[in-house]
């Protein structure tokens, strides 16, 4: 040891014994040391793929103006507010040549056009990597601490949902993606807070479960809770895999702890019908009624037919108690206070009826093979136990247990959760999309003990749904102000008022909107009242004959009494109106012939509305539009003249364009349309 | 010599990628029978996202000179740089059939993927299939077109739309018609999308959406057009197919 120390201090004494050695060393060690940066400057990556860059541009017809625009050296996009460094332009010299068009190979392909300027966001908030990496690797791929490799392309509508949290056009997987959160209830479990502090709020409706007993079996609950996919292929329920022994206890402490229904509400044994009921009967009072606008039942060929707005109905016989059904069909909000269904207006036989025609539909082999014994008052407290383990309250609300607080994990920026954060299983990619994807794919593979529940997703839905968690990330938090966009307040529109009452009871919202509230299946009734004419609508709602035939969700019929028909024309012709029409300021009648005739023209050759619009119903064939054989009786004129000039106005994405059309014209097409009245023959015939 | 490295990258991934499907599924796959020609029996010119599996596998079906389905033929599956294959190779079922789900690279544009197979002499035979990847552009002219104009263009009717398309008196064309809308520069389509059919002395029963759509929409659809027209639109950029 010693004896290389002394080696050491002799050779370096032997360099610097004299002056002049000194100095020639110290020089040399000089230009070693400045000649490092140039070399590592003159063989970097992004210098060659420059250099490529050129020799490619070079025999091109575009080659001056593409050697005009290119700038050598490191180029960079510096956001301070984003904290973007970007420097991939250094070797993606054409990502802006929009003439490059035919180049195919990496790194001087022209970037897709997007509705974003490169400069003004940079690269990195879309793609992540490390923006101020000057090398391949590490721009790429690096996993270091605190850094993040490239977005794969697949899921690259994540980042526009950092800042947009409105569905955009462009993003179809982002939406399909943050439905499905919503749709399955993700969001109940893991909630996910947005920028703007509003919360993700979920869209499917789990029943209440206090009076779960009234309704169906503890067999068919034991069936349900081993797999609900077998009673119905659209359950959005997960399947929890639970043990045949749990299973037995939640159904037995679910029946337990169910508390009866008011007799009057639910009598205890159904009064049987000495006669059956008409089976085509009871098939036509379903289809009149538009059930399946809202139900879909799974036809011979295994597809499911209809709405999915209430529940699958294919085995719903084998499900729900006849007494119970019968006061369900009577009047659902006794049962659950906020379903969707709304509240028919049967008589007696006709519920009969149509208890008797759903109650058809079952399915023998669902309960085949569950025989339960009577529970035991062990089992019932194991099932409790499990109940509030699984967190079953945090979508159902069962008796007596409360609903737990952040179930699970909150995933408000899962979008940017560190690796090192992250366990993953072995055999899999170790990145965090493929993290997420595994997770929603099959959560139990993370460990056995887990509690989250197995879905049934297909893989584009996996795929979707890794995209829009993937958006949640921290940058969405961070933004600038210039780039927060306010997302939609939650609209709490409430119709005061006994028509405000038939409204909630007939669940109007659950397919119109009115004021920004309500489901967008059928038209935007805010500014019905200016629209329509009073008789028509009165007549509409007492036989909601459609007015697009094509269409097979339908306005059902509600069998409304005549008193509560006028409360709700009434309200509807007061109330919701627009401020910037007067409903009268155009006769609904009584247009010169002449003008009725130039509209004519106008409809059948200017504007060729025939394509999508029928008024003579011989031969005319068009049905984009709906009909307007009877126009004149059904919609007032100045609405049809506002509508004529500016479609969007009156109604955002309507897909009839607004054809810039002078006033004279819209006047004229206004005439025409307002002499296609409803037939004198027909009206005595009604 | 940087391409040329990525190049055998992406094959060493590729081969590897391969190596692992076939150690778990077929050790090796032998041809026990032979074909002459393959041909496409479902899943070509699908519209997909770039770098994600298309929605439908494609099935391929190897057939003798006879015209017969071949059982037990090799067919291998290649395509460009960035496409995968789940298999990549496979021996064709009792129907003579070859099922494989295709994974587009990450730029958007129109992938040719191969199937290839050898006759008895050992000599190759393929059958090349366009596949579809919509970048964002694409896309929102594909949401767009969907909207707005499907149920006139679009002559298949589905359980949600009906097609509108045998009401016309004249008939509008599908977008898919290369021989047609090839010949429109992008000038005349944006002139007929905007002003309507009568712009160009065409159909008026074409209606104007140059007030409805903006003019970034309106270029994504003519986009959307590029991109599904066959044949191919003659500036479409680039093919992505193997060299």
């Amino acid at each position: 040891m010693k004896s290389m120390k002394a080696r050491l201090i002799s050779f370096s004494r032997a360099l610097v014994r004299d002056p002049i050695r000194t100095f020639g060393m110290v020089s040399f060690l000089l230009l070693v040391a400045l000649a490092i940066a140039p070399a590592k400057d003159h063989f970097s990556e992004w210098r060659h793929y420059q250099q490529q860059y050129l020799r490619l541009i070079h025999d091109r017809g575009d080659a001056v103006t593409l050697q005009r625009h290119f700038q050598g050296g490191i180029r960079q996009i510096w956001l301070p507010d984003l904290g973007v460094v970007d420097r991939c332009q250094s070797c993606h010299t054409g990502l802006d040549e929009a003439s490059l068009v035919d180049v195919s190979t990496q790194p001087f392909r022209r970037h897709p056009p997007i509705p974003h300027r490169l400069d003004e966001f940079g690269c990195v908030v879309c793609h992540r990597g490390q923006g101020a990496a000057t090398t391949v690797a590490e721009a790429h791929h690096s996993t270091l601490a605190r850094e993040e490799p490239l977005l794969p392309a697949r899921y690259i509508e994540a980042s526009c949902g950092q800042c947009h949290h409105v569905a955009l056009p462009g993003t179809p997987k982002l939406n399909e993606g943050r439905e499905l959160l919503a749709r399955y209830g993700c969001v109940r479990c893991h909630s996910i807070k947005l920028p703007d502090s509003s919360t993700m709020t979920a869209t499917d409706q789990p029943p209440p479960l206090t009076h779960i007993g009234d309704k169906t079996s503890r067999e068919w609950i034991y069936a349900w809770l081993k797999d609900p996919a077998s009673y119905a292929a659209s359950a959005t329920m997960p399947n929890f895999q639970l043990s045949d022994a749990d299973a037995r206890d939640i159904s037995a402490f679910l029946i337990a702890n169910s508390e009866p229904l008011p007799a009057d509400i639910v009598p205890v044994a159904a009064t049987k019908s000495s006669s059956a009921p008409d089976p085509a009967a009871g098939s036509s009072l379903y289809g009149e009624s538009f059930c399946a606008s809202c139900h879909a039942v799974q036809n011979a060929a295994g597809n499911l037919v209809g709405g999915d707005l209430g529940p699958e109905l294919t085995r719903v016989g084998s499900k729900v108690k006849p007494e119970w059904l019968q006061a369900w069909l009577r009047d659902p909000r006794t049962y659950d206070s906020h379903t969707l269904m709304p509240r028919y207006r049967w008589t007696e036989p006709q519920l009969t009826l149509m208890n008797a025609y759903v109650q058809s539909k079952t399915d023998p082999d669902l309960m085949a093979n569950v025989h339960l014994d009577p529970a035991t008052s062990e089992q019932i407290a194991h099932g409790k136990a499990l109940v509030t383990e699984y967190g079953c309250a945090v979508c159902h609300e069962i008796r007596g247990i409360q609903k737990p607080e952040n179930f699970a994990p909150e995933l408000s920026r899962i979008g940017s959760k560190p690796l090192a954060q992250l366990v993953f299983i072995s055999g899999m990619q170790q990145t965090l999309p493929d993290y997420i994807a595994a997770k929603i794919h099959r959560p139990r593979a993370f460990g056995t003990a887990l509690r989250m529940p197995q879905y049934t997703f297909s893989a584009e839905q996996v795929d979707a749904l890794t995209t829009a968690l993937l958006s949640y990330t921290d940058r969405s938090f961070t933004l600038p102000t210039r780039l927060q966009i306010p997302s939609p307040s939650i609209a709490t529109y409430q119709p005061a008022g006994h028509a405000g009452k038939l409204m909630t009871e007939l669940n109007c919202f659950a397919c119109h909107r009115i004021n920004g509230r309500g489901g967008d299946m059928a038209p935007d009734l805010t500014w019905e009242g200016t629209a329509v004419q009073r008789q028509w609508l009165d007549d509409f709602l007492k036989n909601p004959n459609t007015l697009r035939p094509a269409l097979i969700r339908r306005m059902p019929k509600f069998n409304l009494s005549d008193s509560d028909r006028a409360v709700l024309t009434d309200y509807f012709m007061t109330v919701y109106q627009t401020a910037d029409i007067d409903r009268d300021s155009m006769p609904l009648s009584g247009y010169s012939t002449a003008l009725v005739e130039q509209g004519r023209q106008l409809f059948y050759s200017k504007y060729s509305c025939q394509s999508c619009h029928m008024v003579n119903a011989a031969q005319d064939k068009g049905y984009i539009g709906p009909p307007l054989t009877q126009v004149g009786s059904r919609l007032t004129a100045p609405w049809i003249f506002h509508w004529l000039k500016n479609p969007q106005a009156l109604r955002p994405g309507t897909i009839e364009p607004n054809q810039n059309m002078s006033d004279e014209d819209a006047g004229a097409l206004t005439a025409f349309l307002m002499a296609q009245k409803t037939s004198p023959t027909r009206e005595a015939k009604r | 010599m940087s391409r040329i490295l990525w190049l055998s990258g992406a094959l060493a991934l590729t081969l590897a990628a391969g190596c692992t499907r076939h150690t778990a599924s077929a050790p090796a796959l032998h041809a026990t029978a032979t074909g002459s020609a393959i041909v496409e029996s479902s899943g070509g010119k699908q519209l997909g996202t770039p770098g994600a599996m298309l929605p439908q596998p494609l099935v391929v079906q190897v057939n003798d000179a006879q015209g017969n389905a071949v059982t037990g033929a090799l067919v291998e599956f290649r395509g460009a740089e960035g496409v995968t294959f789940d298999p990549a190779a496979s021996l064709s079922d009792s129907s003579g059939q070859v099922s494989t789900n295709v994974t587009l690279g990450a730029p958007p544009g129109r992938y040719e993927v191969t199937a290839a197979s050898n006759d008895k002499a050992g000599k190759g035979f393929v059958l090349k299939v366009t596949e579809l990847a919509a970048g964002y552009q694409q896309q929102l002219g594909f949401e767009l077109q969907d909207q707005y104009c499907a149920r006139c263009h679009d002559p298949e009717s589905s359980p949600q739309r009906v097609s509108n398309y045998d009401n016309l008196a004249v008939k509008p064309h599908a977008f898919t018609e290369g021989e047609t809308l090839n010949n429109f520069s992008d000038a005349d389509l944006i002139a007929i999308i905007s002003h309507g059919g009568p712009a160009l002395n065409r159909s008026a029963l074409m209606p104007p959406y140059g007030v409805t759509l903006s003019r970034s929409e309106v270029q994504a659809l003519i986009s959307y057009i590029r991109l599904v027209s066959d044949p191919p639109w003659r500036i479409t950029g680039v093919v992505y197919a193997k060299q």
